[in-house]
């Protein structure tokens, strides 16, 4: 696959669901197409994820594939500050991270028509 | 046939409302009222503490009273909660007595008790269980602070059983949230307690409506596509052979859709192929979804495990104080004066004497509510500062909430809204996660009519 110099931000192929489990946080990243779910397959590694949320120091970030859903689940060790009850942050849950990912810049696919949100959403 | 699960609550301080539209606007064979996140039981402990008789979510008692109309009308409309917390027996006991008001004298309520371990953490330590901590592994006897609640969370099980016994309402402590689904289902299908697929389809469907509305467009980041003033809580329709549609009331708002489905499948996990409850190991890697119509997602092929030989313990123990002021701003130096006002706070702390182990200054607009993520704009006009300290000892952390307010006189030009200024001294438990062999943790079903209960 060819890609530009360019870049998009996550969001623009993506939608995202993010929450606590004790200290730790998941954000599940969602396809909103299939090709858009092979980009990020090969695209949205690991290191990728723990550069983007270097400011929250994760001890390790662990990455789940699930291409039935389009969806990779991220699991972010350690970065919630205690967890819920004990964070000083204002974010105690990570509830924003489902947001915050969306900011992350991939380089623009050559393919890109076929990875944005169809402008009819399923069911709408 | 297909039963119909609805969900009108995803945890405590959720719509009051919600419940009631819920039954009215679709005819549900089970209702299930979630009101207990991680901590939600340590907060009930500290209730418990200073009133026998209380310890449960109250809210539960309000949304019962405004369903007892449906519940006349609808003989088959059945509830299943673990609004019970840490005292599911008074719980149990003031249900009871709403029901009774309303003329529901007759209808059986079950208590499903056995997954309180406070009591117990002695007991287990001696019979060999260390309860260590799941992720450091230190074994609880190296605690050295108290433990505030301890509970398993039960499975599915107890709730068959309770409905098995003719109960219309099941009031539980500490289950899984999927299982107050999957009791349902297992009590309605007669499924066996190794029928691993099916079981697992069926926590699916409780894990999918167990948070309300954030299967049906709520947290949803296509808000301006939707209505969600009028949003619809979810409902599961599950067949007897264990598939199942998400949807929502006809006519309501909010969405469901591949979008939103899958959002909430992936709320709150780990690994997707060890979706562990005390019923099943669930993989969601199997899952298809697809669309059946507007708002109507089918789901398949959920595959299941045999569930572990333990159950998760949500243990919390007391870890001080905490608080938390904010001062809005203002200004085109307006990120200076913040930091300033900051230093100044614990500046003047520390002239009287108090340091914090635990201290957060949060400038909010300023893009610091996730760190690092993005730098401020330098053209910023205003801040909320927001700071938040914790301590072992509460009157550290009053002083320090006392201390905010003096910038009104005291501070730079400037700065705004004084009423958050003091905040609110809470106590901070923190979180224990751990596990217990379930043949140590028996459970227990009680089921009488509400008449009865009330006369307890």
């Amino acid at each position: 696959m060819n890609t530009t110099t360019k870049t998009i931000p996550l969001s623009q192929i993506a939608h995202a669901r993010s929450g606590d489990k004790g200290n730790h946080s998941n954000i599940g990243v969602i396809a909103y197409t299939p090709e858009g779910f092979e980009y990020l397959r090969r695209e949205l590694t690991t290191q990728r994820v723990t550069e983007h949320f270097a400011g929250l120091a994760p001890r390790r970030v662990v990455r789940y594939v699930l291409p039935n859903l389009w969806a990779l689940n991220f699991v972010l060790y350690d970065v919630l500050g205690g967890g819920a009850s004990q964070s000083l942050r204002i974010d105690t849950q990570g509830k924003l991270l489902s947001t915050a990912i969306g900011e992350l810049l991939l380089s623009e696919p050559a393919e890109l028509a076929a990875m944005i949100r169809p402008s009819t959403a399923p069911n709408s | 046939m297909a039963i119909h699960i609805g969900n009108g609550a995803g945890f405590l301080g959720d719509s009051l409302d919600a419940p009631r539209r819920l039954v009215e606007s679709a005819e549900l064979d089970y209702l299930t009222l979630e009101y207990l996140a991680e901590l939600t039981l340590s907060i009930l402990a500290r209730s418990r503490e200073k009133d026998a008789s209380a310890g449960y979510a109250g809210d539960f008692l309000e949304v019962l009273a405004s369903l007892t109309p449906a519940l006349v009308r609808q003989p088959q409309l059945k509830i299943v909660t673990n609004a019970g917390g840490v005292n599911p027996a008074a719980c149990v006991r003031r249900a009871a007595e709403v029901l009774a008001a309303a003329g529901l004298a007759n209808e059986r309520v079950a208590l499903v008790t056995g997954d309180d371990l406070l009591g117990r953490l002695d007991e287990l330590q001696a019979a060999g269980c260390k309860l260590a901590h799941l992720d450091t592994g230190v074994p609880l006897a190296d605690l050295p602070e108290p433990v505030v609640s301890a509970n398993a969370y039960l499975g599915a099980q107890p709730i068959a059983e309770a409905l098995g016994q003719g109960a219309r309402i099941v009031v539980t402590g500490r289950v899984a949230d999927a299982s107050l689904t999957l009791g349902p289902a297992v009590h309605e299908f007669g499924w066996a307690w190794d029928d691993w697929h099916r079981l697992a389809a069926a926590s699916v469907a409780g894990h999918l409506i167990e948070c309300g509305a954030q299967a049906t467009g709520g947290f949803y980041p296509h808000w301006n596509d939707i209505d969600l003033a009028d949003v619809g809580y979810p409902i599961a329709e599950l067949e007897p052979d264990s598939s199942f549609v998400i949807t929502k009331p006809g006519g309501s708002g909010g969405r469901v859709n591949r979008e939103t489905v899958t959002e909430q499948l992936l709320y709150e996990i780990g690994d997707p192929a060890h979706y562990l409850t005390p019923d099943v190991d669930v993989d969601f890697t199997t899952l298809e979804l697809s669309e059946q119509g507007p708002d109507r997602m089918a789901v398949r092929g959920a595959t299941g495990r045999p569930a572990t030989g333990t159950y998760k313990v949500s243990l919390a123990y007391k870890a001080g104080y905490m608080a938390s002021s904010q001062l809005l701003v203002y200004g085109r130096d307006c990120q200076a004066k913040a930091r300033a006002c900051a230093a100044v706070i614990f500046e003047r702390l520390r002239a009287s004497g108090y340091t914090y182990p635990g201290s957060c200054v949060e400038m909010l607009g300023a893009g610091e509510a996730v760190p690092g993520m993005v730098s401020a704009p330098q053209d910023l006009r205003e801040v909320m500062l927001r700071i938040t300290v914790r301590h072992a000892h509460r009157d550290a952390v009053e002083r320090f909430t006392r201390e905010v307010a003096p910038l009104a006189t005291a501070g730079p030009a400037g700065l705004a809204g004084y009423t958050a200024a003091r905040g609110t001294v809470r106590p901070v438990f923190a979180y224990w996660p751990t596990l217990v062999p379930k043949e140590l943790v028996p459970w227990q079903v009680e089921v009488q009519t509400a008449d009865a209960w009330s006369a307890f």
